[in-house]
């Protein structure tokens, strides 16, 4: 079970940018190294991962964690994947907040902001074509963007409605109309 | 106090349970709930929670979550100390529902993942999501991010500068998100921004 908290632990502390920069991390470790799951076992994972809510990198560790060794592996590795972040940034949030008036420190973010932005558009082509976004269904992003931007929709609300008219489309509209 | 707290885990919660998209479309919920809804703090200093989430090991949601805990606790004037338990239910807040529902869900998923059912509701989502990550880039797109024409002429060009320097350096030149980071930075602080 350490060894389970151990390895997640690792991974959590190696990984820079979010959930997806620690594919080939865990594929590393957990595949090659430590031949928990195999390489195919590990695409399903990735699959199951990203359809279910949460933070994709420790609902990843969560599955390898029960397969090993049932709830409490789960909940080890779970921990283990979570413990770098939470230090790291309780370190930085206590010193920020000392530093936060200085001038230097107020230019340096002054001129990241712009950057985050930025960073934050990318991944919306990235998973746009993953999304299979076309001229058909384009409006649905668009829309969803502009409910949340103009009119201050929840996002939570809009991830239901979208759940639900989904389900309702496939369900009662024969026709193929996501997938064409 | 002890109402924060609730807040703080009811919010982490729902931003866990129906975090479906990865960090980017959970940056866009807890930017809805936090600095929409609540008003725990201003999408200024969002911005930078989401600057240090990406530039710091770990997924992006765990780092926001533990952050914003923290900052709410201490915007409303509490001790740090207090900030350090905002960040720990936020962090456990978003992790929990995940976690049950893996446990319970991955033996189902895997049975029926190519269940119609399952399939259509994943058709709408999709979509869904791409546009929530939209939204969360045009609502930081603001005067608080990159000052306005009217206010700070110099500051707001070298903003849309910055911005079309990040844009291009990951998109066509495939620049790391922590290197682009540390650039603006440091162009942030020569060019007195």
């Amino acid at each position: 079970m350490f060894e389970l908290f151990k390895t997640f632990f690792q991974i959590g502390l190696f990984t820079i940018g979010g959930g997806y920069a620690m594919i080939p991390l865990i594929e590393q470790k957990v595949v090659d190294e430590k031949h928990w799951v195999d390489h195919d076992e590990l695409l399903d994972l990735i699959a199951v991962a990203q359809s279910c809510p949460g933070i994709f990198a420790v609902n990843i560790s969560i599955f390898i964690g029960n397969k090993r060794m049932g709830n409490k592996g789960a909940l080890a590795s779970a921990v283990g994947t979570c413990m770098p972040s939470f230090l790291c940034i309780l370190v930085i949030a206590l010193v920020f907040q000392q530093f936060r008036e200085n001038v230097y420190v107020e230019h340096f973010f002054r001129g990241i902001r712009p950057a985050v932005v930025a960073l934050i558009l990318l991944p919306v082509f990235r998973m746009a074509k993953s999304a299979n976004i076309n001229r058909y269904n384009v409006w649905i992003p668009l829309v969803a963007a502009f409910l949340i931007w103009m009119l201050g929709v929840s996002p939570i609300f809009v991830v239901l409605v979208a759940g639900v008219s989904g389900y309702i489309y496939g369900k009662y509209l024969k026709e193929d109309f996501f997938n064409s | 106090m002890i109402l924060l707290f609730l807040q703080l885990f009811w919010t982490f919660f729902l931003i866990g349970l129906f975090g479906f998209g990865g960090g980017y479309a959970m940056i866009s919920m807890i930017q809805g709930e936090v600095v929409g809804h609540y008003h725990w703090m201003t999408m200024g200093q969002f911005t930078d929670i989401v600057a240090v989430s990406q530039s710091t090991p770990g997924p992006i949601g765990i780092n926001s979550a533990t952050y914003v805990g923290y900052t709410s606790l201490v915007n409303a004037g509490y001790e740090p100390c207090w900030g350090i338990l905002g960040s720990f239910i936020a962090t456990f807040a978003v992790v929990l529902p995940s976690f049950i529902l893996m446990l319970l869900v991955s033996k189902f998923l895997l049975k029926h993942r190519n269940d119609p059912a399952v399939e259509s509701v994943f058709s709408g989502l999709r979509p869904a999501v791409v546009g929530l990550i939209l939204a969360a880039a045009l609502l930081l797109m603001n005067s608080e991010n990159f000052s306005s024409m009217s206010e700070n002429p110099w500051r707001f060009c070298l903003s849309i500068l910055l911005f079309c320097f990040a844009f291009i350096g990951q998109k066509v030149y495939r620049l790391g998100p922590i290197l682009i980071i540390m650039l603006c930075g440091l162009a942030g602080i020569i060019l007195g921004l």
